[in-house]
C-alpha cells in the first residue's frame, strides 16, 4: 500500500513516474477520512490544497524537471507553525480561525522542496503539555491505543505519521515535544540542534528552547527532512550561519550496522531512576544491541541532569509568560469583553482568562512569579545558572563519549486522564529529554521495542552541530532491531 | 508551610492580565504549590560563582544589513485583528474623557 512506503520510498517513485504526487496524495487524503474520526490528529486537512501542490510536482515532472528526494510526499505540519492563508491556531481559543499572512521559514523550504502539505495538527496548546490533552480542540488517540495519550506537545503529527495518515511531519521541541510523542507513538522524532532549524513563524513558547525539527517512520526519512528545514536563516537572530552536518549520509552510514569505535554515554544519574521496568529493560537490550554492532560503552556523570527539570520548568515558563504576553486581543484572535464599557485592561484580561486554557494560565502565572522582584535571583536567576552547570556536564561527558544515550521519556503512553489533576507528574514525562534543550545540542528519539504492547523510544544526545552523530546511532539501532507497526485501526 | 498564597497568585494573575475565576483560584494555587516545592530544589546547587546562560547559541548583535525590503501591506497586517477602523487596530478606550 502507498500509505505505508517511507518517504525515501515514495520520493524515488514520484520521481522516476511510478507513482504521480497527486495519487499518493489521494491515498493519504482517503486513508485519514477512514481513521480520522479515531485518531484525531489534525486541526485543520487542506484537501484543495494539498492536491493542487501534488499536481504542480507531477507538473513540474512532466515538464522534465529533476525533483528534489522528498518532493511530492506528504507532510503534516503542527499547527504552532505560521502557514499563509491556511489556519494557525496553537491548538488554542485565542487564535480560532486565524489565518497567518506569512509563511514560517520551515514551512517555505518545505514548499521549495516539494512536500505537499495536508494540514495542520493538533497539539498541547501553545506547545505546553505531553500528552495533548491540553488542546483546546479535543485531544488526539494514540494509533496503538485509542485510549492512551500520543505524547506531547506534538502528538498530533507523531499519531498522524504512525496511522500512516501522513509520510512525515513537522514538530516543534521545547522541552521533547517532539521526541516523547515519537517515543510513545513508535516513530521517529528528532530535535535539530538549537538555531540548526529557524524559529520565524513558530509561535514562540520559550525562545531560548524552542527548535522545529523532523518526525517520520525511519531514520532515513527523518534525516532527508531534517536536511530540507535546517540551514541558516537571516529572518531568525538565533539562527547559526554554520553549513548542516551531513545528516543524510550519516543515516545511511548507521544503516550499514557498524558502529566500530563509537562510544556511547550511559548517563550514570538517569540509570533506570524514575523510568518504568519495561522502558528500563527495552532500553538495556537496545545498549547491548548497539554494542554487538561495534559500540563501546561508557559511564558518564552529569551530576547537575537532576536539576535539569526544575530549571526548565522556572525557565520556560518564565519565557512563556513574556511571550504570550502578545496575545492581547488586539492584533489578532480572540477580543473578549468590548462592549463600550470596559477599559483596555479589563478587555484584555477577559480576552486572555476566556483564551487560554489552564495549563497555560499556570504557566503565566508561574513564570511571572519566577520573574518577579524578590524572587528573580532565587528562581529565574538561579535556573539560568544551572544550565550553565548542565552545558559543562555535556562537554565534559562528549570527551569521554560520542553520544549520550537514555530512554527518550520515563513511561509509555499512559491513560487519559491518569495524569492532568497534578501538573508535576505531566512534567516528570520530560525528564530525559529537557537536558538536551537547556544545553542546544540536538536529540533523537527512535523506537526501540514494547513494553507492554506500548512503543518504547531510545534516545541518543550529541554534542551541538554533531547532529550526524545521533542519527548515525539512530539508524544503526533501526537495523538492528525488528521494525515497529501499531495494531490495524 | 505553602510556597505560594491564594493572595499571591491573585496578584500574579492581575500582572499576568488574566481574570481567573475564584475557583482557578482555589485550584491553581494549591497546583503552584506542589509545583514550586518541586522546583525549588534548584537552590540546592551552589551556583554563586557560575555565570549565567541565557542562550545556548554563543551570538550577539545580529544585524542585518540596513537596505529596504518588502513588508507586510496594511491590509494583510489588518486582516487578522478582531477590530480594525480607518486602516488600524481599534482597541477599547484607554483614557477617560474627562482627561
Amino acid at each position: 500500500m502507498v500509505i505505508e512506503r517511507t518517504a525515501a520510498e515514495l520520493g524515488r517513485l514520484i520521481g522516476s513516474g511510478e507513482v504521480s504526487a497527486e495519487e499518493v496524495t489521494r491515498a493519504h487524503l482517503d486513508r485519514m477520512t477512514e481513521v480520522e474520526p479515531k485518531v484525531h490528529a489534525f486541526l485543520h486537512v487542506a484537501t484543495e490544497r494539498a492536491l493542487e501542490a501534488a499536481r504542480a510536482v507531477d507538473a513540474r515532472r512532466a515538464a522534465g524537471e529533476q525533483l528534489g528526494p522528498l518532493a511530492g510526499v506528504p507532510i503534516a505540519v503542527k499547527d504552532v507553525i505560521t502557514t499563509r492563508g491556511m489556519p494557525t491556531t496553537c491548538a488554542s481559543k485565542i487564535l480560532e480561525g486565524w489565518v497567518p499572512p506569512y509563511d514560517a521559514t520551515v514551512v517555505e523550504r518545505l514548499h521549495d522542496a516539494g512536500l505537499v502539505v495536508l494540514g495542520k495538527t493538533n497539539m498541547d496548546e501553545f506547545a505546553m503539555g505531553s500528552s495533548t490533552e491540553y488542546s483546546a480542540y479535543g485531544p488526539t488517540n494514540n494509533p496503538w491505543d485509542l485510549g492512551r495519550i500520543p505524547g506531547g506537545s506534538g502528538g498530533g503529527s507523531a499519531a498522524a505519521v504512525a496511522a500512516y495518515e501522513s509520510a512525515l511531519g513537522i514538530g516543534t521541541d521545547t522541552g521533547g515535544s517532539i521526541r516523547q510523542p515519537g517515543a510513545v507513538t513508535g516513530t521517529v522524532g528528532a530535535k535539530p540542534t538549537y538555531g540548526g532549524t529557524s524559529r520565524y513563524g513558530l509561535v514562540a513558547f520559550s525562545s531560548s528552547l524552542d527548535t522545529p525539527g523532523p518526525v517520520a517512520r525511519t531514520v532515513e526519512d527523518a534525516a532527508l527532512l531534517h536536511a530540507v528545514i535546517a540551514g541558516h536563516d537571516p529572518r531568525d537572530s538565533t539562527s547559526i550561519p554554520a553549513p548542516v552536518p551531513d545528516v543524510v549520509g550519516a543515516a545511511r552510514l548507521g544503516a550499514t550496522g557498524d558502529l566500530t569505535g563509537v562510544r556511547l554515554g550511559l548517563v550514570r544519574e538517569f540509570s533506570g531512576e524514575g523510568a518504568e521496568p519495561g522502558v528500563t529493560a527495552a532500553v538495556r537490550d537496545a545498549v547491548e544491541a548497539l554494542t554487538k554492532l561495534g559500540a563501546e560503552v561508557v559511564e558518564v556523570s552529569c551530576p547537575h541532569f537532576p536539576y535539569a527539570l526544575p530549571a526548565y520548568y522556572l525557565i520556560a515558563p518564565s519565557e512563556c509568560s513574556s511571550n504570550l504576553a502578545r496575545f492581547d486581543g488586539v492584533r489578532y484572535g480572540l477580543r473578549v469583553g468590548d462592549d463600550g464599557t470596559r477599559s483596555l485592561e479589563e478587555v484584555m484580561s477577559l480576552t486572555r482568562e476566556a483564551g487560554f486554557g489552564a495549563e497555560v494560565k499556570r504557566r503565566i502565572i508561574l513564570g511571572t512569579y519566577a520573574l518577579s522582584a524578590g524572587y528573580y535571583d532565587a528562581y529565574y536567576g538561579q535556573a539560568q545558572k544551572v544550565r550553565t552547570l548542565i552545558t559543562r556536564d555535556f562537554t565534559a561527558a562528549f570527551e569521554q563519549a560520542d553520544v549520550l544515550v537514555s530512554p527518550t521519556t520515563p513511561f509509555v503512553a499512559f491513560p487519559f486522564g491518569s495524569r492532568t489533576s497534578d501538573p508535576y507528574q505531566m512534567y516528570l514525562a520530560d525528564l530525559y529529554t529537557i537536558p538536551s534543550n537547556l544545553y542546544g545540542g540536538p536529540a533523537i528519539s527512535v523506537p526501540c521495542g514494547l513494553s507492554e504492547g506500548l512503543p518504547v523510544g531510545f534516545q541518543v544526545m550529541a554534542p551541538t552541530l554533531g547532529d550526524d552523530r545521533m542519527y548515525r546511532v539512530a539508524a544503526a539501532l533501526e537495523s538492528a532491531i525488528p521494525p515497529l507497526t501499531p495494531p490495524a485501526l | 508551610m505553602a510556597a505560594i498564597s491564594r493572595e499571591e497568585v491573585a496578584h500574579l494573575a492581575h500582572l499576568a492580565r488574566l481574570a481567573v475565576t475564584d475557583e482557578e483560584l482555589d485550584t491553581f494555587a494549591g497546583q503552584l504549590d506542589v509545583i514550586l516545592q518541586a522546583v525549588a530544589r534548584i537552590g540546592e546547587v551552589a551556583a554563586a560563582d557560575i555565570p549565567p546562560t541565557s542562550h545556548s547559541v554563543p551570538l550577539t548583535n545580529v544585524l542585518r544589513e540596513d537596505v529596504m525590503v518588502a513588508c507586510l501591506p496594511r491590509d494583510e497586517a489588518l486582516a487578522g485583528a478582531p477590530d480594525a477602523q480607518d486602516g488600524r487596530f481599534r482597541v477599547p478606550r484607554i483614557l477617560d474623557e474627562e482627561a
